[in-house]
Formats: structure tokens, sequence, C-alpha cells
């Protein structure tokens, strides 16, 4: 039987405030443990929650860039549940009335120049407080309760189950990531928890078109992982379904060390939350003013600067998304490009995604902590354009701009990495290699071309990679043909 | 509607509070009882009004984003059962 994964993500992005959601405790990663917790968030008795206003608006910027609509009028309900290290006993949340309700993200489905786009629609993104954190080991069979982070802001955005693969539910959770992060609302960083992805998996025969029973795999921290827990879980969701066994609904957990995902619990043990409005918050309105003036602040968001770029720059489809997965990529690419001319930015793109991305991966390094400036890379892309640098001299001069800076036009004194661009010189040059290398002209001559390419390579040897190739293919073809 | 000892026990269940059997049967008298208003509200009329989510008619205070509460952690744990480098100590809990 053919099967059709449906999947659909629920992303946790903890927003970008300095203080949290419902007190004035700092959100700052990493402090000592229980020294951001005020009184609101350990629940002491008596105290009462006021709400960030910068957590309204990061929703609200949210909502925009999406398209979706914003609920004027939303509210916080309760969340109840038992856990240590939520001390009220509930959480708060909104449930009937979200902030925001709808929207959409267009994602790139396929490889390189054959993608093709995808519109995954969003059913809605609320406003919420994060837990604190649980520590189970090293306490003498006691748990250790680090409240730092209760109360931190969060913004829950939920899609439609509208991804068929998990390279979909990739390619989605890596577009909303980038979203993100490009209008601020959320920092992305992974490996500290402020972008945490659930995934409902579920499998169908192909055709159907109930929904299989789903499964959530919780709490998953890299893309790879989601990839994983999806290509693992949908293999062993079929596998039971073939064997005769019916899909229970449960949450589960991905466990990066075995590749596999486990059972936390079923659906009899589901949490039944008991939503409620919160009494001691008012309903949240937004006035029109207010969403203008987010709005005005938004900046050109990725999908449109994509567009832009293959339209103005003639860049590929695939080049574009590239350049606009981050947003100090695509400024890196526009400031370079402006100084460097509209005539060069498919060299720009190529430089970018070639030399500098592969400079950044081997130092592990982000966009932002580029060590060059939009100003060198146009000044060596202006080098190569009039052709004072060849390709292969423009690597030399961009490693040693990289690791020691500098301006290119001070390297290429310096290094004396011109090329050689002398008809006589380069003559010359191909006059001596010719001489000591009769047998390739021979050969050449009786019309093996290989020969050529193993005189050009001569040439350029004893040039020290300075000679112009193009040059020394039209000079080095003139002599030979010419018999000279 | 009318609720069952094995839903009262379900909601103390969910609650954390141990019922007795006998509190049980009391227990879902009285939410009947409470039952019982609901249903009789219900016969009013109510088509055109908005429903609240908060019995008053008022919007919620926003505060600005800035960090007001200094680290008063000593103050806090000096109140608490157990402490140890600093994080609450309680009855380990696994999930």
């Amino acid at each position: 039987m053919q099967w059709e994964t449906v999947i659909g993500l629920e992303v946790h992005t903890q927003l970008t405030t300095q203080s949290k959601i419902f007190s004035g405790a700092s959100i700052a990663f990493g402090a000592a443990p229980n020294t951001q917790a005020c009184q609101v968030d350990l629940a002491l008795p008596g105290v009462l929650p006021v709400l960030n206003k910068g957590a309204v608006e990061r929703a609200i910027k949210f909502g925009l860039a999406i398209g979706a609509r914003l609920n004027r009028t939303n509210v916080f309900a309760r969340k109840n549940y038992f856990y240590p290290d939520l001390p009220k006993g509930y959480q708060i949340s909104q449930f009937e009335l979200p902030i925001v309700e709808g929207g959409s993200i267009d994602i790139q489905v396929g490889e390189g120049d054959k993608a093709e786009t995808k519109t995954i629609r969003l059913t809605r993104a609320h406003l919420e407080e994060d837990a604190g954190k649980s520590l189970h080991e090293d306490f003498h069979g006691m748990t250790g309760i680090d409240l730092n982070r209760a109360g931190t802001p969060l913004l829950e955005i939920v899609s439609e189950p509208d991804m068929r693969s998990a390279k979909e539910a990739v390619a989605y959770a890596k577009a909303l990531h980038t979203l993100v992060t490009w209008i601020g609302t959320c920092d992305g960083n992974m490996q500290e928890g402020s972008f945490r992805v659930d995934a409902n998996v579920s499998v169908r025969p192909v055709g159907q078109k109930e929904f299989g029973t789903r499964r959530e795999i919780k709490n998953l921290n890299s893309f790879r992982f989601l990839e994983q827990a999806i290509n693992y879980e949908v293999r062993w969701q079929i596998e039971q379904i073939e064997d005769g066994h019916k899909i229970q609904q449960a949450t589960v957990l991905f466990d990066p060390d075995t590749g596999e995902t486990r059972m936390m619990r079923s659906k009899e043990d589901a949490h039944d939350y008991r939503y409620f409005p919160d009494p001691d918050l008012l309903p949240v309105k937004l006035d029109e003013a207010w969403i203008d003036q987010v709005r005005a602040g938004l900046p050109e968001l990725p999908g449109a600067m994509r567009e832009r770029f293959q339209r103005d720059y003639g860049l590929t489809a695939y080049d574009a998304a590239s350049l606009t997965s981050q947003r100090e990529m695509a400024r890196f690419f526009m400031d370079t490009v402006a100084l460097a001319g509209d005539g060069q930015a498919k060299t720009v793109a190529n430089w970018l995604q070639g030399e500098v991305s592969a400079s950044l991966n081997r130092a592990e390094k982000d966009v932002s902590a580029i060590p060059i400036t939009p100003g060198q890379l146009a000044g060596l892309v202006k080098r190569i354009a009039d052709g004072t640098l060849s390709n292969k001299l423009a690597k030399q001069v961009f490693e040693a701009m990289w690791n020691e800076g500098g301006e290119p036009d001070a390297i290429i004194e310096a290094k004396g990495l011109k090329q050689m661009s002398d008809s006589g010189e380069i003559e010359r040059i191909i006059d001596e290699v010719m001489a000591a290398n009769a047998k390739s002209v021979e050969e050449f001559r009786s019309g093996k071309e290989k020969a050529f390419n193993a005189l050009v390579g001569q040439v350029m040897k004893a040039s020290r990679g300075k000679a112009n190739p193009a040059q020394v293919n039209d000079l080095l073809r003139a002599k030979l043909n010419g018999g000279a | 509607m009318s609720l069952s000892l094995q839903d009262v026990e379900r909601i103390a269940q969910l609650a954390r509070i141990r019922v007795t059997e006998s509190e049980a049967a009391g227990y879902r008298d009285q939410l009947n009882g409470i039952f019982g208003l609901i249903a009789e509200m219900q016969a009013v009329d109510t088509a055109g009004v908005e429903p609240m989510s908060h019995a008053q008619d008022l919007a919620q205070r926003l505060r600005p984003d800035t960090v007001t509460e200094p680290d008063r952690r000593s103050a806090f744990q000096a109140v608490a059962p157990q402490v140890e480098d600093g994080l609450y100590l309680v009855p380990k809990v696994i999930e």
C-alpha cells in the first residue's frame, strides 16, 4: 500500500523582550538559578500578573508578517495542570480567542532550481508564559527547580496539517525561523531553547480523505532532529498498521542517541487542562493606531525581497531564496551590490554563497560575525570585473582579506597578485613553454586537443598563476596554429 | 446535566484533592445543585448578547517592557522548605 504522511507543527518561539510576560523580572539567558524569579513568577499569594506591552507588540508584528487576522479583542485563559516547575498550578495561555488567527507562510519544496513554492496555512498564534525548569539529577532523590524561565513570554505558532514529508516540515520550520528572526520577534537560538518544535504526525493510505490517528513528537530543538524524528515516526506508524495494529493517539519523545521516538503518555493519561478565562487578566484590546504603527515598523519581508532579487538582479529562485534565508546575509548582499554595481549582483551572490558561506561554516560562525565588510567584497568583485584578478587570484586575495584584513587593492599590491595581462610578457612565457614542451606541441598539431590543456597548465604555472587565462588561451592557440 | 460519582472522583483527581466515598456523594449533590442553577440561567434568551470573558467591561492595562524586579532569591528561599545550589528542592518527579 502507498502511504501519505501528514504533518502539522507547533512551534514555541521565545519573544525578544527584556522582561517577562507578566512580571518585571529579567529573561536574560544563563543567570544563576532563581535569581530572575520574582514573587509573580513564584506565584506567592496575593500577586497579580500585569501584561508586558512588548510581548503583545511582537505578536502583532508576527501576525502582520504572515497576513493573519489580529483579534482586536483577545483573551488569556488558565491551562490547569500540576507540575513543580509551574508554581501556580496553571499556565497562563490563550485558548478561545488567541491574538493571531490564520495567515500563511510560503516554503520552497524540491531541490535547487527545480524548487517550487508551497503555501503552508497557519491556524493560530497565541501568547503564553513558559514554565520553569526541573533538574532531576544530583539532588539525592529530590528534584531541583529553577524558575528563571517561568513567565518568559512565548508565542506558540500552530500550523495546519499541510506538510506531506519530513523535508517539507523542515522547510516550513526553517522558513518560520527565518521570518521570526528577520522581524526580530525571536532570536531563534535553538540551543538555548528559543525556538522549540512539536510535530504532529500521522499517516493515511494515499487517496484517503480522513486523517489517520496522530502522535505528537515533543520538544525537537534542531532541524536535523525534526527530520530524523518524523522519518522514524512515519516508518514506525506504517509498520504498526501493516502489522495489523491501530495507532493510538499519544505524546512521544525523540531520543537523539537512538534516533527513535518513545511514548511519553497515552491518550488515557492525556491532560485535561480545564481551560477557562483568567479572572486576573482583562481582555486585551488592540487599537488600530497601534497596529498601524507596528505595521509601519515592519522591514521588507524575506518573501518580497526574494522576488525583488529575482526581478531586479536577475538572480535564480535558488540564489534569491538562499540570500534571503537570513536578514544579515540579505543586507550584506544589498550593501555589496550597492557598492559594486547592479551588474555585479550575480558575482556577489556567488561569492556570498561560495567562499563566504564556506569560510563561515569552517569557522562555525554566523553571518553576523562575518570578518569582512561589504566594501571589501565589492572591491574584490570590481577587480575581477576589470580583469585585474582571475578567479584563482581572487580567492587568494579573499583569503588574505578574511584572515588578515585589509583592502583588496592593498593586498593585490603587497602580495603581487595582479593578473598578468601584458601580452608581450605572456607571449614570452608561451615561447619558453613551447620550446620546453616540444612533444606536447607536436601532439596538438597532430590533432590531440588534450595537449592544449597541458600547455595552458604549463604557461599558468610558469606565470605563477598570474597570467590572464583567457589571454593565454587566445595567444597560445594563435601561436600553435600559426606554426611559429 | 447531572454528575455521577465517577465524575466527582475524576474532578477531585484532576484537582489533586483527596475525597472519601462519603464526601464524594455530598460533593456530587452540591455540584448538581450548581448545575441546576446554570440550567435555570440557560433558559434566559441571550440572542444578540456578546459573550463576556470577564465580569468587568474594561481592557487589560499594559506594562512597559522594562526589568523592574531585582534579585531577591535569598529572601524568597529563606521561607522555602528545602533549597540547594539556588534551586528549590521538591520530591522527585519525572515524567
